[in-house]
């Protein structure tokens, strides 16, 4: 389980759990096992694609990582430091290393302040800047998301899809964090919009040294943008390859359903589908054994009552299940 | 005669604080029995704003100010509200986006589903429950008699889309018109949903008008596609010709900037710039600020249609001189 390159982060065992409260008493009846024990390392300098159906709890393990939501069980690991379960203030100079871009800009921008003030927020919580300083850094930041000086001025409104995502980019940036969650952050644009928001993502990689954990559900996209790739379903972690690897070379019966499930841009090539029974299942009521058993279509007996260790079957090559075998 | 639907310099505008604007300028397609004609484009480009004039569902403030739509040769222009309303749900029916907003939340799905029923086809309230019950098999959903009592919330939302269909299906409509049918589904869910669209246009002999931005999924379902830029036709043309032969650079551009799985290679390539707004006025071609393409004739003069093929037609100068070289090569 450990990899030769720099862990910037060590992920163990992570747990997250909503209670469903209800009664008099207000008596946890029941847990949505959103995060189930998820143990990976996100390595210094790249882009780890987490990929899987909505619900299948890959926003809530980014949030997690970050803190935004309070840790049920397991360690986290920063540059070495522990800080699952720490308390918000000492948090806080984390915070500045580790920051998200989310999917929707415009729903995290206040409609009644200018895009300048908002992104000089950060710089008045954070660093000990002057006035005249901090606003020459967000003219600086906006030219550096291909944005012009000017827009300083302007509300949110007055922005187009691929100019907020900008923003989202840039007030992520203003502190020059280590790491970044990018959650869906292409996933409401146009393609072509798309396309100049990724190599943005791409060139802010190079120039600050950034790690990225890219959370998205458009395989496609993953596939161009990141270095390895982790699929998670049910909350647990169905399989995590090299990108080249994983979409070479599925082993997890999951992840060739969900790759063979994606239409291809090439006419009258229909590639023969793995049909996936019914849907996900409740979180709430969550399956014994194998997370999977309930719709794969190798599931077997041991499948149903074993849940599978997961392992490194191939160099880098890890995988969750027990009818993998290399 | 086989031809369905036949739209022909449709013009939708609006009416705004900042005037009238037009969302869609001079569109003209055809869609044929048991075809799927898909209209792809970026968002704001005029794509939904046809269908919902075809439906003639567009908002308070919208209005069809030139052009024709014949529905299996009748005019639906000149239709008022009564008899628009006869069409709809019966010959001519929409699946849209959103389910869940699509779907009433405070009926059960059962009575959604018998509405349409009880009122086009006037069935008897038991005739009606046997028939929904038929439909939500038929798009693949498990249990249909308990699901007949619940309501949207609580279902999936493939569940919903299913349920979506179902109602649009209800009257074996010879159109069915879907507005991103399957943008909000995961993947394998849109993978069942499509093959679903795909087995009923067949055994239905329906004709299919699919609104879409995901060329992944038009490459799969077309017949033929018609590519929309800022309220025009760009370029229409049969699946293959569009993705294997695109002559618009907008078309192109579309195409390079989807990342291709089964290519790690293929770089991803974005169209610079964004989409004009509706309030913009721009000489010549629309498309010219933001072609790489783009010469001075571009900039003063907007171009035809060229005819390049029976089927593909290209919006753009640069199809000029192949297009009279073929004319000159044909008459002589």
């Amino acid at each position: 389980m450990i990899n030769s390159p720099q862990p910037l982060l060590k992920v163990r065992d992570v747990k997250k759990y909503f209670p469903i409260k209800s009664g008099l008493l207000r008596k946890t009846m029941a847990n949505v096992k959103a995060v189930e024990g998820v143990s990976i390392d996100v390595l210094e300098g790249e882009t780890l694609g987490v990929v899987g159906e909505s619900g299948c709890g890959k926003s809530t393990f980014g949030r997690t990582i970050l803190g935004l939501e309070p840790l049920t069980e397991g360690t986290i690991q920063f540059k070495g430091q522990e800080i699952g379960g720490l308390s918000d203030r000492k948090l806080k100079k984390f915070k500045k290393e580790m920051q998200m871009i989310f999917q929707d800009p415009y729903a995290s921008l206040n409609p009644r302040q200018r895009i300048g003030d908002s992104l000089e927020e950060a710089y008045i919580i954070h660093t000990s800047l002057k006035k005249a300083e901090r606003q020459a850094r967000v003219r600086e930041l906006l030219k550096e998301v291909g944005l012009k000086g000017e827009h300083y001025e302007r509300y949110p409104h007055e922005f187009s899809g691929g100019q907020r995502q900008r923003i989202g980019i840039a007030r992520a940036i203003a502190l020059n964090p280590s790491f970044i969650v990018c959650d869906e952050a292409v996933s409401a644009l146009d393609v072509s919009v798309q396309a100049q928001i990724i190599s943005l993502l791409k060139k802010l990689q190079q120039s600050h040294q950034l790690t990225y954990l890219f959370i998205s559900h458009d395989l496609g996209v993953v596939r161009h943008t990141c270095d390895r790739v982790l699929v998670m379903y049910l909350g647990a972690t169905a399989e995590l390859a090299p990108a080249d690897e994983l979409y070479k070379n599925p082993l997890h019966p999951y992840t060739k359903a969900l790759l063979s499930a994606i239409p291809r841009p090439v006419p009258g090539k229909k590639r023969e589908r793995v049909h996936l029974k019914g849907d996900l299942p409740n979180p709430a009521n969550y399956p014994t054994g194998c997370p999977f058993h309930t719709r794969c279509p190798i599931g077997t007996e041991e499948c149903r009552e074993k849940r599978p260790d997961w392992r490194e079957v191939k160099e880098g090559h890890y995988v969750a299940c027990h009818k993998v075998s290399l | 005669m086989n031809q369905l639907l036949e739209v022909n310099d449709l013009v939708t505008s609006f009416r705004t604080a900042e005037g009238k604007l037009s969302a869609v300028r001079g569109v003209s397609f055809s869609v044929d029995k048991g075809e799927t004609l898909c209209i792809v484009g970026e968002s704001g480009c005029g794509k939904s704003i046809t269908t919902l004039s075809v439906m003639g569902l567009l908002p308070s403030n919208g209005e069809i100010s030139r052009g024709s739509i014949q529905f299996s040769g009748e005019e639906l222009t000149t239709k008022n509200e009564e008899e628009l309303r006869k069409l709809r749900g019966n010959e001519i029916s929409m699946i849209f986006q959103e389910p869940m907003t699509a779907l009433n939340p405070v009926f059960t799905i059962g009575y959604q589903l018998r509405e349409p029923l009880m009122i086009h086809k006037r069935l008897s309230k038991r005739e009606a429950t046997q028939k929904a019950i038929t439909l939500l098999d038929q798009v693949g959903i498990p249990h249909p008699v308990s699901k007949l009592k619940q309501f949207p919330h609580e279902l999936s939302g493939g569940m919903r889309q299913r349920v979506m269909i179902a109602m649009a299906l209800a009257c074996n409509p010879s159109l069915l018109i879907a507005d991103e049918p399957t943008t909000a589904l995961d993947v394998t869910i849109q993978a069942q949903i499509l093959d679903l669209i795909d087995d009923l246009k067949a055994d239905l002999g329906m004709g299919v008008v699919m609104v879409t931005h995901d060329m992944g999924v038009v490459a799969e379902v077309a017949d033929r596609v018609m590519v929309m830029y800022a309220g025009e036709v760009v370029e229409v043309g049969t699946v293959t010709e569009i993705f294997e032969a695109p002559k618009h650079p907008y078309t192109r551009g579309l195409l390079a900037s989807v990342p291709n799985i089964d290519d790690p290679d293929h770089s991803m390539e974005a169209i610079p710039g964004s989409l004009p707004n509706l309030s913009e006025e721009i000489q010549g071609c629309r498309f010219h600020p933001r072609c790489p393409f783009a010469m001075d004739k571009c900039m003063e003069m907007e171009p035809p249609l060229f005819e390049l093929s029976s089927e593909h037609q290209s919006k753009c100068w640069l199809q000029e001189v192949k297009h009279y070289d073929k004319q000159s090569a044909t008459s002589s």
